[in-house]
């Protein structure tokens, strides 16, 4: 616990200088206002946290509320709304100490009130929230007086702290005795963050006003104004006719397409691995991946190198597990699989696989290496990324066929009900290592997240310990050696992590990139005086 | 009178109509995979099985699909279409209605640029048949027909937007400064924002309108009359613009009655390409989602559309074709 808010602590005295620094290289000190259009895909769909499920809606919502904890650029959970917190010698008992003086938009000053009531509120049977699921670990959550907020668990939970975000954080003075699902709340909503909800067209635009009594101090730029374009291609364009200042880039668009002098004159590209990876993961009830040495010989057999390169331009890393290279629970000392068609060939040998009958494909009692895959519709990605595997299986004698599917299809009647030997899909990570949904042999039933169906006892110990241990070294240690098992048992073969490509007008200064990537200081972008485009009268 | 019976008896088949459409598009609507959870709770770690069900019967789902439809049915009767199933759970009606006139306007401008265009090349195509006039202007229309729009459309924002930066490239209005504006700057703006749109929509419909004004003139022309007007000795104008097109524009009616559901349709492909928050991609999006209750709510209005279309097509006809007229009063 201490180690958490020590490397907060130093990571906000470096922080500080490095800010300065850049003011004194532009001979001012940052300055107010201006405008950032942003382009998006979708529209949001509700501003209340804990209703919404879309990226966007999280992404609106969280410049409006706060929340108790919140992850930096290097991803330690750091103090939001709450100055710091205890946790007790057992670590079921968690004490959040609240910042005084932070008032809603409404002038109402928020109090722990506010936080009991968004706790009641999500974990109320009547709330249609997907996130209840961490909350219902909590055996009692208290506000002993305005400014202290008290949670017990019924057993250590070292993924609770991450969970006081901004989903709960809610204003009891307005919403308390209404229906949450009937209320305007979402559309208007009354916030104390950074920004204030100023308009919002369904489908066309999102407007946010800087909040002048922001906590933190007043966000340098005036206003954040969401453009929802649903077309990629035009949303290019729009870029390009300089109607947007931030949007996020496919590889090709990176590579090629934002290689010229506009937009070296005007823009400045950031890459920074994403939240996610891609996997091939295999079905362990089909008898065909039973083996282990079958699924390690499929690993070697894959070039990963080569699926970046070619899927995404270079523009990504190989997996080695389940987390990107550059969190701190990443574990570098894992067994890899180089591409190595003769170690592949060899391996299956073992597993009884050869070339009996001459036709270039194995096969084994007679029967041919044949699987089907399946993977989403309307993912250009995956759909490459299977072609080259199916390439590079061929060359060791594996016949693998590829299936698209529609993606409500797709889970109900095949990932659901565990019709498929093979499947290419991704997974996007949280920041907190916890990967339990996925690997704990528990979660195998119907709708749940491991639907290959991966049993391993020690994985399952391990995943246990990992959630009960608050200790960072610790628990490093113990995810580490879940990377370890994962690599050698290949229950997936690990494909690659695509990195983020965002594109961002030049005259915005105060962007560091950083592991968890580069919105996490939002509020501290500002623009100088003299280059600012969006004067507001 | 027989044209009030004649009314009277088209309105009363409506109804059947219209609930057979209903009851077939909500059984089929339930027989797609996938629940309107689905985009919720799929691959959410943190969605519990009791969650599930809480949010199932939060939907009416866990009951029979009759008694459903029975309470979809109850709230139809009283205008009220019920609650969005997604997280929004705004009212379905609030979600069409602020996105109704984006779509009206922009289809109805295109609807008109069309026949604007289309009802002189007809007849113009048919007076010259098989002139090169005629031969050009089927071979471009047919060349718009073809193309797909959504590449005309990047080809004409790129050309209109980029390199000549004549006109925006999406959108409805200036994002910056359009408060500001005067009404007529606001017109302005608006008039700007939709040439794209409105001329790249309308150029895939020029084909099937033209050509049916043409061949529907050349009938004509190739009657009786006309041929006694001309040996009147009326100058060829007269007889082309009064005797011909007239009765050659009949047939249009029924056309303009059935294109009126496409009116609210709709296009996805179009309002995602020109960022325009048109039904369409409520429509789409709903889809998607299985959100049922806006699903159905937009399929009413189509439905009640296409039927009053057809509707106003046969009057229209009665009313301007004097032989269908008398075949009414013949039934009689």
């Amino acid at each position: 616990m201490k180690g958490l808010l020590t490397s907060a602590l130093i990571a906000l005295i470096f922080l500080l200088p490095a800010l300065n620094e850049q003011c004194v290289l532009a001979g001012t000190g940052p300055d107010y206002g201006d405008t950032i259009i942003v382009g998006s895909i979708g529209d949001a769909s509700i501003l209340i946290p804990m209703l919404a499920t879309d990226a966007t809606s999280h992404e609106i919502a969280g410049l409006i509320f706060n929340g108790l904890v919140k992850y930096d650029g290097d991803l330690n959970l750091v103090g939001d709304l709450a100055k710091g917190w205890e946790i007790s010698e057992d670590g079921l008992v968690i004490t959040f100490h609240l910042r005084r003086g932070v008032k809603w938009e409404d002038g109402v000053e928020f109090t722990s009130a506010d936080c009991l009531f968004g706790f009641n509120l999500i974990t109320d049977p009547k709330t249609p929230t997907a996130y209840a699921g961490d909350f219902k670990e909590v055996e009692k959550a208290e506000a002993p007086d305005p400014y202290t907020f008290r949670v017990r668990y019924k057993e250590p939970f070292a993924p609770a702290l991450s969970s006081w975000g901004n989903l709960v954080v809610l204003p009891k003075h307005i919403l308390e005795g209404k229906d949450i699902t009937k209320t305007d709340f979402g559309r208007h909503p009354v916030g104390l963050g950074p920004y204030r909800l100023k308009e919002w067209k369904t489908q066309e635009r999102i407007v946010l006003e800087f909040n002048p009594t922001y906590f933190e101090g007043r966000p340098y730029l005036d206003r954040y104004v969401m453009r929802i374009i649903p077309d990629p291609a035009t949303m290019f364009l729009e870029l390009k006719s300089g109607g947007l200042d931030w949007m996020g880039l496919n590889p090709i668009q990176y590579k090629r397409q934002t290689n010229t002098r506009f937009f070296r004159e005007n823009f400045k590209k950031y890459r920074y691995l994403s939240f996610s990876y891609t996997y091939l993961g295999y079905n362990l009830r089909d008898p065909l991946f039973k083996d282990r040495r079958v699924r390690q010989a499929i690993s070697y057999a894959i070039d990963k190198e080569e699926i970046v390169r070619g899927v995404l331009l270079g523009l990504g890393v190989p997996a080695t597990g389940p987390y990107k290279p550059d969190a701190w629970y990443y574990n570098p000392n894992v067994r890899r699989y180089p591409y190595d068609p003769e170690r592949a060939r060899a391996l299956l040998k073992e597993a009884g696989w050869a070339d009996h009958d001459g036709d270039g494909w194995l096969d084994k009692a007679g029967r041919r290496f044949t699987f089907t895959v399946i993977t989403n519709q309307g993912n250009a990605l995956r759909d490459r990324t299977a072609q080259i595997i199916q390439w590079r299986l061929k060359q060791v004698g594996i016949e693998m066929k590829i299936r698209t599917i529609e993606w409500t299809a797709f889970i109900n009647d095949f990932i659901d009900k565990r019709r498929f030997q093979a499947v290419i899909l991704g997974w996007t990570l949280g920041q907190d290592p916890d990967i339990y949904d996925i690997w704990h042999s528990s979660k195998t039933g119907p709708k749940e997240l491991n639907f290959i169906g991966y049993k391993n006892p020690e994985v399952d110990r391990l995943l246990i310990e990992g959630r009960h241990t608050f200790d960072r070294e610790k628990r490093k240690r113990i995810y580490w050696r879940i990377q370890e098992i994962l690599a050698e048992d290949q229950p997936y073969t690990f494909l690659y992590v695509p990195m983020s490509l965002p594109i961002i007008h030049k005259r915005f200064r105060g962007i560091e990139p950083a592991p968890a990537g580069i919105s996490y200081n939002f509020i501290r972008w500002w623009v100088p005086k003299n280059e600012q485009k969006y004067i507001m009268p | 009178m027989e044209i009030i019976t004649f009314i009277a008896k088209k309105l009363l088949w409506l109804i059947p109509t219209f609930f057979g459409i209903t009851v077939i598009s909500f059984t089929v609507m339930h027989l797609a995979p996938g629940e309107p959870m689905a985009l919720q709770a799929n691959f959410n770690p943190k969605m519990t099985p009791e969650m599930r069900e809480r949010l199932r019967r939060a939907y009416g789902l866990d009951k029979p699909l009759y008694v459903q439809y029975a309470r979809w049915l109850k709230g139809l009767v009283t205008f009220d279409l019920g609650r969005s199933f997604s997280p929004d759970r705004r009212p379905v009606w609030d979600k069409i209605k602020e996105r109704l006139p984006v779509t009206l306007l922009i289809n109805c401008l295109s609807m008109l640029l069309i026949i604007v265009v289309s009802v002189p090349l007809g007849v113009a195509a048919a007076v010259r048949h098989n002139s090169p006039f005629d031969h050009i202007t089927t071979v471009l229309v047919y060349l718009g027909y073809a193309a797909p729009s959504f590449w005309l459309a990047l080809l004409a924002m790129i050309l209109f937007g980029i390199k000549l930066e004549w006109l925006p490239i999406s959108g409805l209005h200036s994002l910056m400064g359009y408060s500001a504006m005067s009404t007529m700057e606001k017109v302005m703006d608006w008039a700007r924002h939709l040439v794209l749109p409105v001329t790249v929509s309308a150029v895939g419909g020029l084909a099937g309108l033209s050509r049916y004004m043409k061949s529907s003139m050349l009938e004509v022309l190739r009657q009786d009359y006309i041929l006694t007007a001309r040996a009147k000795g009326l100058p060829e104008n007269r007889v082309i613009y009064r005797h011909a097109l007239r009765n050659a524009l009949l047939p249009l009616i029924t056309i303009l009655g059935l294109s009126v559901p496409g009116l609210i349709g709709g296009s996805v492909i179009f309002e995602s390409l020109f960022a325009i928050p048109g039904v369409g991609q409520l429509m789409w999006s709903s889809v998607m989602a299985r959100d049922y209750p806006v699903l159905m709510g937009n399929l009413v209005i189509v439905a009640v559309l296409t039927l009053l279309g057809n509707l106003l097509a046969d009057i229209g006809y009665a009313l301007a074709d004097p032989r269908v007229r008398k075949g009414i009063e013949g039934e009689q």
